[in-house]
């Protein structure tokens, strides 16, 4: 038998912070201009200081600044952040309809709408977005109409999946915007897959991924980073390092709270960014975007940002964190610190501001009723239930068509 | 008078039940530390426990597998919990080839008494994702033992005995019937109050693997169901009006054939009603059995009501799920002979 070794029995962590505790964060020590964007053939070392530290490039003082500033134009800007507002307009109205069970679940990209509205942004039409169900409004960058997202969310007779999936797993080829599954990390692996056939074909293509920090402890990612590094994918590893998994912090997912860093052994130029920050983040995957589109391969990006509400409609964060917890956040909030650059430039102002954010509720408004006339989930109709057989093999097996023609007949009767 | 419980609440006693009296005894998964679970099924265990006792663990769900064979072969009993059954598959290899053999692999030095929980089925606007009833996939595996529980009072009972079992189980939790029983119709949502299943002891107890469960008692046909479409063919067989034997299997693997045989050996007549889709289901393995045990006695085909073989749908759900019209209607063609 072996003897006791007088420890505490299991090292569990925690979260920082529980309800009723007083929330904060330790003040960021990273500053823009800290940082020098590196050649693009830079290697995996090359990349270090980029991976612990963190890329900015709008300030507290709401310039711009450092070399990693994209420069982008007035348009692009205004373009950027009316994206983001229209994203959390249009998720706030979907929370109301979700509450009077127009839809059966519904989940925000709250605080986190820079994530793939800048990225999607940095990128071409002809790059592959394969995404979580955090990163919607890629599909507003991409062109997606509004009615046709809610019809998808509320399930009716529209719904471009069908019925068959629960809302929020778009699916958008037009603007090659990859099918959500809801298990979490699987897209992660299958995304390097996606930019090796793009690689094999010889095109201009390159694919973007996302997986959170929680999804990361899957092997998927794991798998994601060797075969991508191995193969010199044309790929962009994201980490939304969010900091929570429903109700698991990040804590369980990283000891040392840096996802960034696992990309540099395996050989992976690896950069952490600010998720808040639209400019660097956009800056980050122009770049990682240059390098694969010139048979540099992949590269691997933390987004640190914060889960600003609930996990999804059915979550209650309050019960494992301070209600007010991501006010305290230090990269504050992606769509005020976008606006407020754009007024520190003299190009926006509060009437504006105020006026964009209007228009974008009366679109949405617009939006919505337009969809609804095609039913909703409390009252229907609904996509026909012939598609639960339709496509699930290309065509139809006997067995299946004789199940169809069953189904029909208790439907119908 | 007994605790009423609804299955919410019997689970989390089965699991306080065995945390208080086994030290092994130890519990991890996605969300089930601090918050108790997303289903709060192991809601106050860490407060109560403590944290090295009930614990989050990473989303990792091979991970969370890999560990438990690790502890378990170890001498602990880990209890884990599998958020929804649809995210087993990570843990399938670890389940499958690990878990499910190490016992014989090893030549007996070895075993793995591991108990895993997962919520499964359908009746909650999941989608293809957070509905799907996959006991199949782990019954086609020897050394795994497959447990489905269908009432509070049962779901303790057989939750205590998994975690008491020397092999591993896997154990599902019909999540439709946490809150109440479910009978088909998604527009009548009873709770679990007041139903004579719903009488839990606060107590230790334990029904025993392998056992099943008469659930009504007639003699023209016996309709056996596991999970959520319990409550499903009891309502079907009130429809019908035909006098059955509802078993409620409650364990897979093993499965209590002698239940199964003396129930169609009176009645001569058999319905087998499963959620999960119909090829390769649980249902065929039952038939077959059935037949070799019963040919002489059944005096009509076995039928079997059971989801499509396609992926569960999330707005056309109730087109998808047997309810009682299709289990009374077989019910009824069972009696045409």
């Amino acid at each position: 038998m072996s003897e006791g070794n007088g420890t505490d029995p299991l090292h569990v962590p925690d979260a920082p912070h529980r309800p009723g505790d007083q929330a904060g964060f330790v003040e960021w020590p990273w500053s823009p201009g800290d940082l020098d964007k590196p050649d693009i053939d830079c290697d995996a070392p090359e990349t270090a200081s980029l991976a612990e530290g963190l890329v900015r490039v709008l300030g507290d003082d709401n310039k711009a600044s450092g070399n990693w500033d994209p420069e982008l134009s007035v348009e692009q800007m205004i373009s950027g952040l009316e994206h983001m507002m229209r994203l959390r307009i249009f998720d706030d109205r979907m929370m109301k309809m979700q509450r009077t069970g127009k839809l059966s679940f519904y989940m925000r990209s709250f605080g986190e709408e820079a994530v793939a509205i800048a990225q999607t942004m940095a990128l071409k039409n002809q790059d592959w977005l394969f995404p979580t169900y955090r990163q919607p409004g890629a599909q507003f960058v991409r062109g997606r109409d509004m009615v046709s997202m809610i019809c998808h969310c509320i399930g009716n007779e529209m719904d471009n999946v069908k019925g068959r999936q629960m809302p929020v797993h778009y699916t958008y080829r037009d603007g090659r915007f990859i099918s959500v599954s809801s298990p979490v990390g699987t897209q992660f692996s299958q995304a390097v897959g996606v930019a090796l056939a793009s690689d094999y074909k010889g095109l201009d293509e390159v694919t973007i991924t996302w997986i959170g920090d929680g999804a990361s402890a899957e092997g998927d990612y794991h798998y994601a980073l060797n075969f991508a590094s191995i193969f010199q994918a044309p790929v962009i590893l994201n980490v939304v390092n969010n900091q929570w998994a429903i109700s698991t912090h990040k804590n369980f997912a990283s000891k040392n709270g840096n996802f960034a860093v696992r990309g540099l052994p395996y050989g992976i130029p690896s950069i952490r960014v600010d998720g808040n920050d639209f400019l660097a983040l956009y800056s980050v995957t122009a770049w990682a975007r240059e390098r694969a589109s010139v048979g540099l391969g992949p590269t691997h990006i933390e987004v640190l940002t914060y889960r600003a509400g609930a996990h999804s409609s059915s979550d209650d964060p309050s019960r494992y964190r301070p209600s007010d917890i991501h006010s305290f956040w230090p990269g504050g909030d992606p769509i005020y610190r976008l606006r407020d650059h754009l007024k520190e430039i003299g190009e926006w102002s509060d009437e504006k501001h105020q006026k964009l954010s209007e228009r974008i509720d009366s679109e949405v408004m617009a939006a919505y009723k337009e969809a609804v006339k095609f039913g909703d989930l409390a009252n229907g109709p609904y996509p026909s239930s012939d598609a639960i057989f339709t496509e699930v093999y290309e065509n139809p097996p006997w067995h299946l068509e004789e199940q169809w023609d069953e189904m029909k007949t208790w439907r119908d009767s | 008078m007994m605790p009423n419980m609804n299955m919410v609440e019997s689970v989390n006693n089965a699991l306080d039940t065995m945390l208080s009296k086994d030290n092994n005894v130890i519990m991890f998964g996605e969300d089930i530390g601090y918050f108790g679970g997303v289903f709060r099924t192991c809601d106050g265990l860490q407060e109560k426990h403590g944290k090295h006792r009930v614990f989050d663990s990473p989303l990792s769900e091979g991970g969370i597998a890999a560990t438990a064979f690790g502890m378990g072969i170890n001498g602990l009993r880990p209890v884990v919990e599998i958020q929804f059954a649809d995210y087993i598959f990570p843990a399938y290899d670890q389940i499958v080839n690990e878990m499910a053999k190490v016992r014989h692999r090893s030549g007996g030095e070895f075993w793995c008494p591991v108990t895993i929980r997962t919520p499964a089925g359908g009746g909650i606007r999941g989608g293809h994702h957070h509905s799907q009833s996959p006991e199949a996939q782990f019954t086609h595996t020897p050394g795994l033992k497959v447990v489905y529980c269908s009432t509070p009072y049962n779901a303790k009972g057989l939750l205590i005995s998994a975690v008491e079992d020397n092999d591993p189980v896997i154990f599902f939790e019909p999540k439709r019937c946490y809150r109440g029983p479910f009978y088909g119709d998604p527009h009548n949502v009873p709770t679990w109050s007041g139903h004579p299943e719903a009488e839990v002891p606060e107590s230790h107890y334990s029904i025993p693997l392998g056992e099943a469960r008469l659930a009504m008692e007639g003699d023209r046909c016996t309709v056996i169901s596991w999970g959520a479409m319990v409550h499903v063919c009891e309502q079907a067989i009130r429809d019908s009006g035909i006098s059955c034997d509802l078993i409620d299997l409650q364990t897979l693997v093993p499965w209590d054939r002698e239940a199964v045989v003396s129930s169609i050996q009176k009645t001569g007549r058999c319905v087998i009603v499963h959620e999960a889709p119909k090829t390769s289901g649980f249902g065929a393995e039952m038939a077959a059995s059935i037949q070799e045990r019963c040919f002489w006695s059944l005096e009509s085909p076995i039928e079997r009501v059971t989801g499509w073989d396609t992926p569960f749908p999330h707005t056309t759900e109730w087109d998808y799920m047997p309810g009682p019209d299709r289990v009374a209607a077989a019910i009824a063609k069972t009696q045409e002979n």
